[in-house]
């Protein structure tokens, strides 16, 4: 057990004996080699499912919003539950975003914030294997031994596979926290940022349409993108919609644009990229590509920053009245 | 679509299908002027009145593409002149990251056009729906997005 993890527990241990919080939500560890799902722990003789470690890929914003809800049927009176969360950089930029946006309360929130030098990314690993599937990974330091299901053992260096988003992650640290668990992170490396989006609008209309339908002909439209981001809290999503009717439930490739754009779309100016989309993606879809294309206009066209601050307005809620127009036909 | 209408789409005497998103209180009004003022303007245009710029759901536009539409314009009151103060400059910054998203996706810029018309520019109305005429018709019909239905009985 690292020092973070035992830290975190004795924490998480403390705020629920003393009625700070009502439950917390963390991650514990999961069947899959290289996989953690989120937990709820309730009491402090439940802490020791909590860990911390390099495959805490996912994004725990997206499970404060339903906390906050009032269970359906229950009459009389409701108060909403303290929630402890533990946050990466990533993480408390949603939380940021799900506050301004009105879907959790501040006040009822208690956030652990822990410095993170960038996550797993399971897709990276399974390449580096080659075409083998995964019987066992442990990590151990800065490097993962992982097992092949041929049994073929391989050490593979946790630098050579981080998650996309985390290799030019400029926040490595909470921006918002009510406590620090752990040593600060090691500062961000230089990096060029949207290289890969510059790159590829450098390319031909005809090959970007190419690339696109060849990514998103493999989509299969399980929405698992969806489900793993904080972003997406609605009762009803536009995919599902039937009043009207956006786009129809089939993997007819017009569909799948339209609901590739529409989910793109919506996360204009509100995207922290966290990676989890691509992390959640069974196909291995580069959705990254296209969040990142409209966090790069927002950031040049509006100088706008996503959900650093609580006092910011987003993007698409505010203007300005000298905003660019040269996109416009004869403005 | 139906398979006659895509017949007569593909064949040489293919028109652009262009569907106009206008604001109930400048464009809609622009393009009523342009009538009661006898200017003439090519009948390839589709309108769909709408209260405000700011009331346009993005993925209108990207329906109308998606069901047969071979250009979109979308216009508002000039900025200043909202009937809702700030709707249209709302969005404005939607527009632009839509068109630049569209673009990026490999769609043809010259199909989405957005543009400001109040209700004094009848002229102007009629000028710019033939430059986005113009435009469309460089780009051919569209074929990208297009849903394909079945046929059936």
């Amino acid at each position: 057990m690292n020092q973070v993890e035992e830290t975190l527990r004795q924490e998480v241990a403390k705020l629920l004996e003393d009625g700070t919080i009502d439950v917390f939500v963390g991650h514990e560890a999961a069947s899959l080699p290289l996989k953690t799902s989120p937990c709820f722990v309730r009491s402090p003789k439940e802490v020791d499912r909590l860990v911390w470690n390099r495959i805490c890929t996912s994004n725990l914003a997206t499970y404060l919003p339903q906390l906050f809800k009032r269970p359906v049927g229950l009459k009389g009176e409701w108060t909403p539950p303290k929630v402890g969360v533990v946050a990466k950089g990533c993480d408390s930029r949603s939380i940021v975003g799900l506050i301004k946006e009105k879907q959790i309360p501040r006040d009822r929130l208690f956030i652990i914030g822990v410095g993170c030098e960038g996550m797993i990314d399971r897709h990276s690993v399974g390449r580096a294997l080659g075409v083998v599937g995964l019987a066992d990974a442990k990590v151990d330091g800065n490097s993962v031994q992982v097992i092949g299901t041929d049994g073929r053992e391989k050490r593979i260096d946790i630098a050579d596979v981080l998650a996309a988003s985390c290799r030019e992650c400029q926040h490595r640290e909470a921006v918002l926290s009510n406590l620090t668990v752990g040593e600060a992170p090691s500062s961000a490396p230089e990096v060029s940022h949207y290289a890969n989006v510059a790159e590829f609008e450098s390319k031909s209309p005809q090959e970007r349409w190419e690339h696109w339908v060849g990514e998103l002909s493999r989509c299969i439209r399980c929405y698992a993108c969806r489900q793993a981001c904080p972003n997406c809290y609605c009762e009803e999503c536009f995919a599902e919609e039937t009043a009207p009717k956006w786009l129809g439930v089939t993997t007819d490739l017009s569909d799948v644009f339209v609901f590739h754009l529409g989910r793109a779309f919506h996360q204009a100016g509100r995207c922290v990229d966290c990676g989890a989309c691509v992390a959640a993606c069974p196909q291995g879809i580069d959705l990254r590509l296209l969040n990142q294309k409209i966090n790069k206009d927002v950031e040049e066209l509006f100088e706008a920053q996503v959900s650093l601050s609580l006092e910011e307005a987003e993007a698409l809620s505010s203007f300005r009245m000298e905003d660019d127009q040269s996109f416009m036909t004869e403005p | 679509m139906t398979k006659e209408t895509n017949e007569k789409m593909s064949g040489d005497g293919w028109e652009p299908r262009i569907i106009a998103f206008l604001c109930n209180w400048c464009s809609y009004a622009g393009a009523d002027l342009a009538g009661v003022s006898r200017i003439q303007y090519p009948p390839n245009v589709r309108v769909i009145r709408v209260p405000c710029s700011g009331r346009i759901n993005p993925l209108f536009i990207v329906k109308a593409l998606q069901t047969g539409a071979d250009g979109v314009l979308v216009s508002g009151c000039h900025p200043g002149d909202c009937h809702y103060i700030s709707g249209n400059l709302y969005a404005r910054r939607k527009f632009a990251l839509l068109k630049s998203l569209l673009e990026y996706v490999g769609i043809e810029p010259q199909r989405v056009h957005f543009s400001w018309v109040s209700a004094a520019e009848g002229a102007r109305f009629a000028e710019i729906l033939g430059k986005v005429i113009d435009s469309v018709r460089s780009v051919g019909p569209a074929n990208k997005m297009i849903k394909k239905f079945e046929e059936v009985a």
